[in-house]
């Protein structure tokens, strides 16, 4: 049977792992490799880093960081963080990425999306959405969270599916770094629209917030980063929870 | 030596950094000499399977692999380029494997992505390995069952998780990102 995959993200700044709350208050959370090791150690399932500095001249520091972390570890990662063309993703996948995650550049340049997915294979390309709910409706927001579009969240996860991406990484940055548990609705609202695998991310902050996010939406990927980094919830302790509640996890 | 067969696909580092933890010396080559002579030859995955054949045929290497006597393991994509026939871009194969490669019915979410476990293994590629181990998987398309299956995956229906005829060895999960169950495998492979 298919596992639930729980996903640590790392959020990459200058080459170190950093976290914010709600997209703010960056603190330093230490170095990307170790972390990672140490995640692969305790079960995690995949892993997600993302460059929150995302400009062009840093782009040879995140392809060095990408190859020693694909020589360190041996379960599939994405990367994301400003990647906005053929030549980006081409960069990090040939470091030793399995996937890449695009965000804004998609929302502003959608056909870059079919013209990624036929270039790389749609099953190495994650469209992250982060959805903030504004006026009764989730919206799609872009550059990290500080820019309003005219998306509605639901209409572009199914416009993102007919483009050809392969999986999407849908973030509640209302939920964001609260540790008030992934946002229930918009998960499930998401995940039965599309067919194709969503990771649900924002908000988690106990062992069950992974096992409602699991048992009322068809996510079937969980991603979180502060309570990891913290140690505030262990991978295996989760992966146990998980298993004696029933939920089909990679665990021994 | 190993033999890590570069057609343009995604991601042969990760094969080669997997080899390589291994204690093993990999090459990453088009060329048909060093595949010749190669103690073993990878064939890796990620990747669409008529651009991976125009490739592929650009370079013979479509009449070098079928011909090959070393042991040879194909990987993801690499499993699906040694079957007869792919749906995906209606492509003829190198048809090393009897089986046809079809695309998952949307009755779950496709691509099929993540860590699964087997209905049932054998063979020296799985020594070691049981049917509760899991492996990771991304892909949309599937091999049939054969009477090359030589392990079985269910996702939506059941499919061939492993292929292997003579000294063709095949896998459409990824050995490279399967922590140490795949760690595993690579070894019983390089064993051989």
């Amino acid at each position: 049977m298919l596992k639930k995959r729980i996903i640590p993200c790392l959020d990459i700044k200058d080459g170190r792992t950093v976290k914010g709350i709600n997209f703010q208050d960056i603190r330093d959370a230490g170095d990307p490799v170790e972390l990672a090791i140490r995640y692969v150690e305790e079960g995690a399932d995949e892993l997600v880093f993302l460059d929150i500095t995302a400009t062009s001249d840093n782009r040879s520091t995140l392809t060095e960081l990408v190859k020693q972390i694909s020589k360190n570890i041996n379960i599939p990662f994405a990367v994301g963080g400003g990647i906005k063309s053929n030549e980006d993703v081409s960069l990090v996948l040939h470091a030793g990425a399995d996937k890449v995650s695009i965000n804004s550049a998609a929302v502003y340049k959608p056909e870059l999306i079919s013209e990624l997915a036929d270039n790389f294979g749609s099953q190495c390309i994650i469209v992250a959405i982060d959805a903030k709910y504004v006026g009764g409706e989730w919206i799609v927001y872009v550059s990290g969270g500080q820019t309003k579009t005219a998306l509605k969240v639901i209409d572009w996860a199914k416009r993102v599916e007919t483009l050809g991406a392969g999986e999407l990484l849908l973030t509640s940055m209302d939920s964001d770094g609260t540790k008030s548990g992934f946002e229930i609705d918009l998960t499930a609202q998401v995940s039965s629209a599309v067919n194709l695998p969503v990771i649900a991310s924002g908000g988690a902050g106990t062992l069950h917030h992974f096992k409602e996010v699991f048992e009322q939406t068809e996510a079937t990927g969980a991603l979180a980063a502060s309570i990891f980094h913290y140690q505030d919830i262990a991978i295996p302790d989760l992966k146990q929870y998980l298993y004696n509640n029933k939920i089909s996890v990679r665990w021994k | 030596m190993i033999a890590i067969i570069n057609y343009n696909a995604g991601n042969i580092l990760s094969v080669s950094n997997a080899i390589n933890s291994l204690g093993y010396e990999s090459i990453v080559t088009d060329d048909i000499a060093t595949i010749q002579n190669a103690d073993k030859v990878i064939l890796p995955g990620v990747g669409e399977a008529s651009s991976a054949m125009n490739y592929l045929r650009s370079k013979n290497l479509d009449k070098t692999i079928v011909g090959l006597r070393n042991p040879f393991l194909g990987i993801c994509l690499g499993l699906q380029l040694l079957c007869k026939h792919s749906e995906e871009g209606d492509t003829e194969c190198l048809g090393v494997f009897d089986t046809k490669v079809r695309l998952f019915p949307p009755k779950l979410k496709v691509p099929h992505m993540g860590w699964n476990d087997f209905v049932q293994v054998e063979g020296l590629l799985f020594n070691s390995i049981g049917v509760d181990d899991d492996v990771y998987y991304v892909h949309s398309f599937f091999a049939d069952l054969s009477c090359d299956t030589i392990a079985t995956c269910d996702y939506i229906h059941p499919f061939s998780a492993a292929l292997g005829k003579d000294n063709f060895f095949a896998a459409q999960f990824h050995p490279e990102k399967s922590a140490s169950v795949g760690q595993q495998i690579l070894k019983n492979f390089l064993e051989i």
